[in-house]
């Protein structure tokens, strides 16, 4: 099948620039650098596995809290408004503003969810030393290709905007759902950080042979 | 690789007749087209991408005019009724006296979109001209657009907000401006456009004068 000396599993070519590398097992703690430009190719981290499972779950259980409870309540003049992260989405689901609610939909909850329901699938099994469900190679690549489109740290940081441009007018109130939003942005970051592509596919192999 | 072996010099993976898979990493033989390990589509270069970038950059820059010239924020209030730009929004908050939420708005609105289109339209020139100067600093610039492009969405979710929570009958309510919509869409192609962009086309540029 191929004419190199190495076998092909033992390589591994920078996704940015196309340079091979020959990989070899990290020390603990470690990270192997693109030789040409620089990037992260592989990191190691002791348990990583385990630790994203259970943070994904966590951030899992945190979102359901985050859209059903009142997210922020607003008073002024004797008047009463409670908005939820379903609300705010709905805002806009007027006319031409609907293509916008789906996407702000997508953007804040649907694209998170989706994400770390895809992980937690994928990752499972292999945390309990299982066989991949089927399927998992997909949902992991799909979690992978997702990143970019889950926006739910910027909406966070919107949402403190909107809280200052509101406070001359009216009185608001922080309900438990903004701090489970929080909690979702915080955990969602230590999570991806501890994601090491390179390693989860070794490992997805690893348990299907 | 840190700890890897190079003990014969850089080569790439297409010097080496194979393809790598850019979502798993994986090295196959160069005539495979789907990755035995993620199922991914394979292609060593992306022949199409500097014309997928133009289309979904040029996509971004026309909807981000609207973006500017219409109403982001539609406000009733018992004595008036107003409506905001993106930039009026900004001169209203350093009226407020807030500066900082004004820097982050036009950070985020302004200098970051254009930021973007700029260092897209670099980037896509100079590997048109097949440039082979400042390659580390455009694959930074490359990683940069890349990473901080989604932060413009932050003024849609602030209208978005500002629309679900102050809807107060009579008193005040606030509502979502057209320019609200194309804004996003402006984001989202530019993301595609970063998206559909090959970064090892920076680096092929002096491998082939070799
Ligand atoms: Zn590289
Ligand atoms: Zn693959």
């Amino acid at each position: 099948m191929t004419t190199d000396a190495l076998p092909l599993d033992d390589l591994v070519a920078c996704p940015q620039c196309d340079t091979l590398h020959r990989a070899s097992a990290l020390p603990d703690n470690a990270r192997a650098h693109c030789q040409q430009c620089g990037i992260v190719l592989m990191t190691s981290q002791p348990a990583a596995m385990a630790r994203i499972l259970s943070l994904a779950l966590t951030a899992f259980i945190m979102m359901i809290a985050a859209v059903s409870f009142p997210f922020l309540t607003l008073d002024a003049g004797g008047l009463h408004n409670a908005t939820s992260v379903i609300d705010a989405v709905l805002a806009f689901n007027d006319g031409y503003a609907f293509p916008l609610a789906v996407a702000v939909a997508f953007f804040i909850v649907v694209i998170p969810l989706m994400r770390l329901s895809a992980l937690i699938y994928a990752l499972g099994p292999l945390v309990r030393e299982k066989k991949p469900r089927q399927g998992a190679r997909k949902a992991f690549a799909l979690a992978e290709r997702l990143r970019p489109w889950s926006m739910a740290e910027i909406f966070i940081v919107g949402v403190t905007v909107a809280l200052i441009k509101v406070a001359g007018l009216a009185a608001v109130t922080i309900g438990p759902a903004f701090w489970a939003f929080a909690g979702v942005v915080v955990i969602t970051v230590l999570k991806d950080q501890l994601i090491c592509r390179y390693s989860i596919w070794e490992a997805l192999d690893k348990a299907t042979a | 690789m840190g700890s890897a072996g190079q003990s014969h010099g850089l080569i790439t993976a297409r010097d080496a007749g194979l393809v790598a898979c850019q979502q798993c990493g994986q090295v196959h033989p160069l005539h495979a087209r789907i990755c035995k390990r993620c199922e991914g589509r394979l292609r060593s270069r992306d022949e199409e991408s500097l014309q997928k970038v133009w289309a979904w950059l040029i996509a971004g820059m026309i909807a981000y005019i609207p973006a500017n010239v219409y109403p982001m924020l539609l406000t009733s209030t018992l004595v008036e009724r107003s409506e905001s730009t993106i930039i009026g929004g900004v001169v209203e908050l350093v009226e407020y006296g807030s500066w900082g939420i004004a820097a982050i708005v036009f950070i985020a609105s302004v200098m970051i979109p254009v930021g973007k289109f700029i260092a897209i339209v670099y980037l896509a020139l100079s590997v048109q001209r097949r440039s082979i100067a400042n390659q580390h600093e455009r694959h930074k610039a490359y990683e940069v657009v890349e990473f901080i492009g989604r932060w413009s969405m932050i003024d849609v979710f602030v209208v978005a907000i500002l629309s679900a929570l102050v809807q107060l009958d009579t008193i005040a309510t606030i509502n979502p401006g057209i320019a609200a919509l194309s804004f996003a869409l402006s984001v989202i192609f530019t993301m595609l456009a970063a998206q559909a962009f090959d970064a090892r086309l920076i680096w092929d540029a002096n491998r082939t004068r070799q």
